[in-house]
């Protein structure tokens, strides 16, 4: 996506036809960071939520959302082999069944890993998510392999047309499930009885206990919650880049990590405003970064910047754009 | 006191025995004293993160960058490569009392450059960001054959000189054959003993494993050695006590890397090929469950770790080779793609190693050989049953009332208070 080069100016309408191009090429730049953007949101969201409630960047989050895509895969692929049409619903279906694997997924870890660990120095945890997010991506490569599988046709994909770039009717549904995914979300912790004993949880455990909820029970829902959207953002990775494999869930992990910690880990509001903002900078960078650096960096270097955004945040402003939580407590 | 020598003047008998041994064995043969040899490279490897990682408590995931620095520099300062590339006049065929404390010095400058902007976080931020680095260094040595050709890519470095001390110039014009004085690639028999150049390699590699073993002995009852446990288990209190923080977590990277640098100028050597595939995250990862295996802050047993974790996955590998006919041929109830995935040896070894380090963590956070001082930290509170039951609001009490200071701010709760 490397923007038009300089050619010999030719006349005025030759002019305004390139500028136009190079538009239209920013357009298309931007328009594709927010369809990034909006899967890593999803996966930061899982961090955060997590983070904010037990002060564990759960590793294996990344591997949770690897296990949603190659899931999906595996039962839209079985399923149409048993001949089910192609069709939203199919995809759904499967969708539900990936859902609730990596809820499953979830669950088990918190109850069997993390919650014995709770009171432990706090390298314990994180060790431990590292060795069960190896073990999950091992797992993986064993049932699905080590290439990458293809996404089924489930959806008839076409191109639309949009502020003059060219999205396709899947990347725009992307952006708009998103959209009102990430509200029902804000819904649920801000208005309904289990968010607010979430919050009451994240801020005092103890207090929130003597209060009578149940902190168990809501750690295990802030996870399944996590897992859940999770699962929703591999699949759309999958079907955005159409495949998946064993190793998709690291890198992706490590930036939607990224991404919560660039708009302030713990702050639901933050990660979003994080996924979508790091999606539009490795969008852009990887487009512009070679014609500024006169071909120094290329796009071949796209996967850094997420890294170098962290980096940044965590030096000028280690709470990120809109936490209230010090890093350094971490 | 003598005894203690004793038993490591044995120890260390036995290790020089044991490639010859080794090598002498019919099944085992050259190709288990080379892995032995890489084997050392781990001890050494893991040596350094349990300074940074068990002695002053710092999380570094992005531990292999600093093996790689010091493979690299190995790797363009003893091969054809730089000339190739017109980046030098001559080809580089530099000796080893340059090399490696080079290696020493330069890794040791990357860890401080990298842990300087990461002081400030701990734990966890710490981890990711780490890793951060150390994906960057990996994601450069890939990228760096343009415009100009420093690395060769992916391709990687191939035709690095074996180790050797050379007298008179160090740069020799193209192609012509280096006159090593002294090299590890040669062969020699002492007593009627045959000694291979892989041998060589190990004796080599061991001495200096004795070396970082010594160092890190002399550091852990240091001053500075002292500064970091003071730091790991209570930051306030160890700046209260006027430790200077940020000197000694520095000293901490510094030196863990130096150790890193050391160790990959010798992998360089070794393999006599460089590419950026050795320095992935995996590596970083089965060198921290070395350290964590064997236990976080005792040097035997990240050495008893470090040996396990490199040499049980290579017996592995044979087993998994012997065995995976036998099932192919046997089991016919799973399709044979799915069954070949399963068997794959380099994905059991990764399972292996997720596995331990999910176990060890859950089960005996300490590890498995521990030392005593880390031992009664993690375990101080067993005899609380007040701590354990009311978490961290008892703790805060016990901190008050004079009890079990040492644990108090790991503590979650404690932490957010």
């Amino acid at each position: 996506m490397v923007p038009v080069g300089v050619l010999p100016a030719r006349d005025a309408l030759y002019e305004e036809t390139l500028v136009e191009a190079q538009l239209n090429v920013l357009m298309q730049q931007i328009l594709n960071g927010l369809v990034l953007g909006s899967i890593y949101a999803l996966v930061a969201l899982g961090y955060t939520m997590v983070y904010g409630i037990i002060g564990l960047i759960n590793f294996a989050h990344g591997e949770v959302v690897m296990v949603g895509a190659m899931v999906t895969i595996s039962v839209l692929t079985m399923l149409m082999g048993f001949g089910m049409s192609a069709g939203v619903l199919t995809l759904l279906f499967a969708l539900m069944i990936a859902c609730v694997i990596c809820m499953l997924l979830a669950q088990g870890m918190e109850k069997f890993a993390y919650r014995p660990l709770r009171k432990a120095p706090r390298l314990t945890p994180l060790i431990l998510a590292i060795g069960i997010s190896i073990i999950l991506q091992n797992a993986a490569m064993m049932i699905w392999g080590r290439g990458y599988k293809t996404f089924p046709e489930v959806i008839e994909i076409h191109p639309v047309n949009f502020l003059g770039a060219t999205l396709t009717n899947v990347q725009l549904s992307i952006m708009v499930i998103s959209v009102v995914i990430m509200f029902g979300l804000w819904v649920l912790v801000d208005k309904t009885k289990l968010g607010k004993a979430m919050r009451a949880t994240a801020q005092n455990q103890e207090v929130a206990g003597l209060m009578g909820i149940n902190i168990n029970r809501i750690i295990s829902a802030t996870f399944l919650i996590g897992a859940a959207l999770g699962s929703i953002a591999g699949v759309m990775r999958a079907i955005n880049y159409g495949q998946a494999d064993a190793y998709m869930g690291l890198l992706l992990g490590l930036k939607a990590f990224s991404a919560a910690v660039l708009g302030g880990i713990g702050n639901l509001f933050g990660a979003m405003a994080g996924g979508i903002l790091l999606g539009l900078i490795e969008s852009l960078a990887a487009g512009y970064m070679g014609q500024v650096t006169d071909g120094f960096l290329g796009s071949n270097y796209q996967d850094i910047f997420a890294f170098m955004v962290l980096v940044l945040v965590l030096l000028v402003r280690p709470n990120g754009l809109m936490g209230e939580r010090m890093a350094d407590r971490a | 006191m003598n005894n203690t020598y004793l038993k490591f003047g044995l120890l260390i008998l036995a290790f020089i025995a044991l490639p010859f041994i080794v090598n002498a064995v019919p099944y085992l043969g050259p190709s288990w004293v080379r892995i032995l040899g890489f084997a050392m490279l781990y001890v050494l490897l893991a040596l350094g993160l349990n300074i940074v990682i068990g002695y002053a408590g710092l999380l570094d995931m992005g531990y292999i960058g600093f093996y790689a620095v010091g493979a690299y520099l190995y790797a363009l300062l003893s091969s054809p490569h730089l000339s190739m590339a017109g980046l030098a006049a001559g080809v580089m065929n530099w000796p080893i009392w340059l090399i490696i404390p080079m290696a020493a010095a330069l890794a040791g400058l990357c860890g401080v450059l990298l842990g300087a902007p990461v002081l400030k976080l701990r734990g966890d931020y710490l981890a990711i960001v780490t890793l951060g680095f150390g994906e960057i260094i990996r994601i450069f040595m890939n990228n760096l054959d343009q415009p100009v050709n420093v690395t060769n890519g992916p391709q990687g470095i191939s035709s690095i000189a074996p180790i050797h001390i050379d007298a008179g110039a160090w740069s020799y014009a193209a192609g012509e054959a280096p006159h090593a004085l002294f090299s590890l690639h040669s062969k020699w028999s002492l007593f009627g003993l045959q000694v291979t150049p892989v041998i060589n390699y190990y004796l080599f590699f061991l001495l200096i494993v004795i070396f970082a073993i010594v160092m890190s002995k002399r550091l852990e009852n240091s001053r500075i050695g002292r500064a970091w446990m003071a730091l790991r288990e209570d930051e306030v209190a160890a700046e209260a006590m006027g430790l200077n923080k940020r000197n000694i977590k520095l000293l901490a990277f510094g030196m863990g890397a130096t150790f890193g640098g050391v160790s990959g100028s010798l992998f360089a050597s070794y393999q006599g090929f460089v590419s950026p595939e050795s320095f992935t995250l995996m590596e970083s990862i089965m060198v921290l469950a070395m350290v964590v295996l064997g236990g976080m802050g005792s040097i035997r047993g990240v050495v008893l770790g470090a040996l396990v974790l490199s040499v049980m996955p290579e017996l592995f590998r044979d087993l998994v080779n012997w065995v995976q006919p036998v099932i192919m041929d046997n089991v016919t109830f799973i399709s044979r793609d799915v069954l070949r995935n399963i068997l794959d040896a380099s994905t059991l070894r990764m399972l292996a190693f997720g596995i331990a380090l999910v176990l060890v963590m859950r089960f005996r956070p300490e590890g498995l050989w521990p030392s005593g001082r880390r031992r009664a930290e993690l375990h101080d509170k067993d005899d609380d049953p007040e701590a354990k039951t009311l978490g961290s609001s008892a703790s805060a009490e016990a901190s008050k009332a004079g009890r079990s200071t040492s644990t108090v701010h790991f503590h979650r709760g404690e932490a957010k208070a």
